[in-house]
């Protein structure tokens, strides 16, 4: 109750990204995120390689990576799981399966796999797998439990436009709901600032595993992300200096993205010529300018229909895209816009009325969306509901059907998994099982989409992070310790 | 939905889910009956007349005449009931003249004793048809805030005014004994202080209504009125609801009903289960949910899903409310108390007992299990027939009848459907 209506106040919106990167000739040279996850594409980014001591912030130009992740995965075993149904989110079901998980990677999945002799072997007889669950809307850690001000950091509420705060300054690592998400199966997760502001500044896309720092949970080379919002929110925040109107908002975001074309061609001319001093750094500017530079990608909080297709014009009008919608209760009234301009739909299965924004929700959203051909993409912004994102698929799924749309269970574990990996720009590298991609694995009790099912154990990057089955070795944050009694029994 | 066109002209006449057809006699013939008051039946039939259940069984004679609905391969069961809920109270969470839940009351700590929430209920409110098109009944409407928010009644979710929709109120004084920021005091131990301020003077109130008259007592807590209302609680005619999480406070609300033999209900309870020892011994049941786990505040550090689980297992009467999440959005999902129910299955919770904690339970809680939440003869014919277990996501709610009515018609969200079905939508055809 209490954790709702503060996350009412917050709209996560995101920033759309140039599809194919950059402009040509304009695009700064690339550089690799440091430290990669073995051997994944590098991030596009701005190079400041040029730059010696004392940092690259010392001097004037843009650093792309100044919070380099330090994430490395944990120790793995060579893992066989065997005779599950397995949902791969890339094709049919394989009814009697087997996986082969080695070195943080999938090696195989099939009917049968060869077991290498050093393999752990689970029977997973009656069980299910899917890949680990993606959740492209956030605020662990911005606003981490158990509350209050003193834990409140996923709104910069002091302006309407702050495309300069980063959301993971914001995110405290002990945060008592990340071991929680991981136990319901969420491996990637994007923390989004919140929707008080216009645009609220980057996100970060975090795996959920323990670390003293946020740096050692950031998805290397993942894209940074832009939360923008639209509708109640800001005009509300806002009320008494502006905006205060829904135009008062629209001309913000444009405001905005003049400005950062200007900043854009300045910085890409002098990138290109090096001729003069570097132009004046502006952090907000730098990261709207990476947007237009394809680099961001954009993540657009809006409720409404008219809204949505207004947000889309303006994308149109500074030549940047937008990745997701989100939460987007009207996005069946949009879906075939959606689908044509290849934007995801970051949604929930039966949230609404609770604002008049909010007030058309139908529980059919996700499955017209999806009859459209536009990507679902079960969202969260609630850190009980991301823990039953498979949940929330299955009422969706199953609204779907009583209205007599056809939907399969393949289909709608790509709304948890592939699509929202898509939405993150990662869906090279996790979102389904396929050989190659990182070993992020959930092992289920039953059907995913059976209110019964529960999970079992988690893979991240090969390492079986959780497990039920054995309690004492799960993870448990800081501020647990003391605070939070160890809890056995009551479950079956 | 297909099922529902048939009954749609007749909606129409009367506006979206509005109209059902008049109460008759009806034979649900064949299906797996739970009667909840007893143990399932297979292949029975329950006989409805005149709004009430007339037989349930395997031999029950069908009077000539009577509609049949054959349930063959479904599940019968009560209609699902939530214990504790805003719906028809709140109807736009951030829209503030659509909320009806709490009173302002006239001293700081907010003693709102006498506040009759059903009084502004919203019979016409276009989120019931969403929870009864899913098996939701009846439900107990809740005011919220202060120190004592008000009176809470139980409703069933037919069409009419307020009066025809109110099954029984009040069923109990809803108080906070959990959070003194809620309780508008300044410290836990401030609360308690102000809770005995309260019903000491309401005892004085009760026992000095001549003096009073006469304005010669000694200056009250609270108002003539509110004073009045806390009477029945006083006497153990009217259950106190106290929203309390942590288990020290649970233990104070507990020493605190033992003091004034106060009926204690414990609402939320998200500790419950560290003290479901204690709460057994007095017989106080426990409203929770099954979904969450997360220490949201420092009173709720032990949260588990297992809660109603280990209650259960203690003895201790359980209904499952919904408040996943809780939020704004709680009264559009009503309906997800089903879900609920299958989460605590899933943690420990048996099966029996999540249908019960979803319909005879909370009946009995509120003292009207003799109308509502089970399927025996003379209560109401509040019914449900699922397509399956109707806990799990794919079943559906294939027939509600509400005293006997069968429910039809379209929800607001019916309608934005069919509109929007095929895109570009036509806004020629509704």
């Amino acid at each position: 109750m209490r954790y709702l209506s503060l996350a009412a106040a917050l709209v996560i919106s995101g920033c759309s990204s140039r599809p194919g990167g950059a402009r040509p000739g304009t695009e700064p040279t690339p550089q690799r995120a440091a430290p990669s996850d073995s051997g994944q594409r590098p991030a596009a980014v701005p190079s400041a390689s040029a730059v010696g001591a004392p940092g690259a912030g010392g001097s004037s130009l843009p650093n792309a990576d100044p919070f380099p992740s330090t994430y490395r995965p944990f120790p793995s075993r060579t893992t066989v799981i065997s005779h599950a149904t397995i949902f791969t989110a890339a094709g049919p079901r394989i009814e009697d399966g087997s996986i082969l998980l080695r070195d943080g990677k999938i090696v195989a999945v099939g009917k049968t796999v060869d077991s290498p002799g050093d393999a752990v072997t689970i029977d997973a007889t009656g069980k299910f797998v899917t890949p680990g669950l993606v959740d492209t809307h956030s605020h662990l850690g911005v606003y981490a439990a158990p509350g209050g001000d003193a834990l409140s950091d996923g709104n910069e509420a002091t302006n309407p436009t702050t495309p300069y705060v980063w959301a993971e300054h914001s995110v405290w690592p002990q945060d008592p709901q990340f071991p929680r998400n991981l136990a319901g199966g969420i491996t990637t997760i994007q923390v989004l600032p919140g929707s008080a502001n216009l645009i609220g500044g980057r996100s970060v896309v975090l795996k959920v595993v323990p670390s003293r720092t946020v740096q050692g949970m950031k998805f290397p080379g993942a894209k940074y992300g832009l939360k923008m919002a639209c509708g109640e929110n800001p005009k509300r925040v806002y009320a008494n200096r502006g905006p205060s109107t829904r135009m008062g908002n629209v001309a913000g975001y444009r405001s905005a993205w003049i400005q950062a074309e200007a900043y854009r061609r300045r910085w890409d001319k002098w990138l290109g010529d090096h001729k003069g001093d570097p132009p004046q750094r502006d952090l907000g500017m730098e990261t709207l300018a990476e947007v237009l530079r394809g680099n961001i990608l954009v993540h657009n909080h809006c409720y409404r229909a008219d809204e949505m297709a207004q947000m889309m014009d303006i994308a149109r009008e500074f030549g940047y895209r937008i990745r997701s919608f989100h939460h987007g209760v009207e996005a069946y009234k949009v879906a075939d816009l959606l689908a044509r301009d290849s934007i995801g739909a970051s949604i929930w299965a039966d949230w609404g009325s609770f604002k008049m924004e909010a007030l058309d929700a139908v529980r059919q959203n996700m499955a017209l969306v999806h009859q459209a051909g536009a990507r679902v993409i079960v969202h969260s912004d609630d850190p009980s509901g991301s823990q039953r994102l498979n949940q929330e698929a299955a009422k969706g799924m199953a609204a779907g059907r009583a209205v007599g749309i056809s939907i399969t269970e393949d289909d709608a574990i790509k709304w948890n998994t592939i699509n929202p990996a898509w939405a993150l720009g990662l869906d090279d590298r996790i979102g389904s099982l396929t050989p190659g991609k990182n070993a992020d694995v959930v092992l289920w009790s039953g059907n995913p989409f059976s209110v019964y099912s529960r999970v079992e154990k988690v893979w991240v990057d090969g390492a079986m992070l959780f497990d039920r089955l054995d309690p004492a070795e799960n993870w448990r944050t800081d501020f647990e310790l003391g605070f939070v009694p160890v809890m056995r029994g009551g479950s079956k | 939905m297909r099922r529902v066109a048939t009954y749609l002209a007749i909606a129409l006449v009367a506006g979206v889910w509005g109209v059902s057809l008049a109460a008759q006699t009806i034979a649900i013939t064949g299906g797996k009956v739970f009667p909840v008051s007893g143990s399932p039946i297979q292949a029975a039939t329950v006989l409805m007349r005149d709004g009430k259940i007339v037989a349930v069984g395997t031999d029950v004679s069908i009077p000539a005449g009577t509609e049949r609905v054959d349930a063959t391969g479904k599940w019968v069961t009560p209609g699902l009931i939530d214990a504790a809920t805003q719906l028809g109270l709140v109807e736009i969470g951030q829209v503030a003249d659509t909320r009806e839940a709490s009173a302002r009351g006239r001293n700081s700590y907010g003693i709102n004793a006498a506040f009759t929430v059903w009084e502004g209920l919203n019979p016409a409110s276009v989120l019931l048809a969403p929870a009864r098109q899913e098996g939701v009944t009846s439900v107990a409407v809740a005011p919220q805030g202060g120190l004592i928010s008000g009176q809470a009644a139980v409703i069933d979710l037919v069409d009419g005014s307020v009066s025809d929709l109110l099954v029984k109120s009040p069923v109990g004084m809803v108080g906070e004994i959990g959070s003194a920021a809620d309780a508008g005091v300044a410290s836990r131990g401030e609360l308690i202080v102000r809770m005995h301020e309260l019903l000491d003077d309401a005892r004085s109130f009760m026992r000095h209504r001549t003096e009073f008259e006469r304005n010669a007592t000694r200056s009250y807590a609270a108002s003539r009125i509110d004073l009045q209302a806390m009477i029945p609680v006083l006497d153990g005619r009217l259950p106190l609801f106290a929203s309390v999480d942590k288990a020290s406070d649970i233990e104070a609300a507990l020493k605190l009903a033992q003091q004034y033999g106060i009926r204690l209900v414990v609402t939320g309870g998200a500790e419950a289960w560290m003290v479901a020892g204690k709460l057994k011994a007095a017989g106080v049941p426990v409203l929770t949910g099954a979904m969450n786990n997360i220490p949201t505040t420092f009173a709720t550090l032990a949260q588990r899903q297992e809660n109603a689980a280990l209650l259960r297992k203690a003895g201790v009467e359980v209904a499952l409310i919904g408040n996943a999440g809780g939020g704004d959005e709680e009264a559009f999902n009503v309906r997800n108390i089903r879900q609920e129910a299958g989460n605590a299955v899933a943690y420990g919770l048996s099966w029996d007992d999540a249908l019960r904690a979803l319909t005879l339970a909370p009946a009995q809680i509120f003292g009207v299990a003799d109308r509502i939440g089970s399927l025996r003869v003379g209560t109401e014919a509040n019914v449900v027939v699922w397509s399956g277990d109707p806990f799990e996501f794919g079943t559906r709610a294939e027939q509600v009848f509400i005293r006997g009515k069968r429910m039809t018609g379209k929800t607001r969200q019916d309608l934005l459907v069919d509109r929007y079905r095929k895109l570009p939508p036509s806004f020629q055809k509704p």
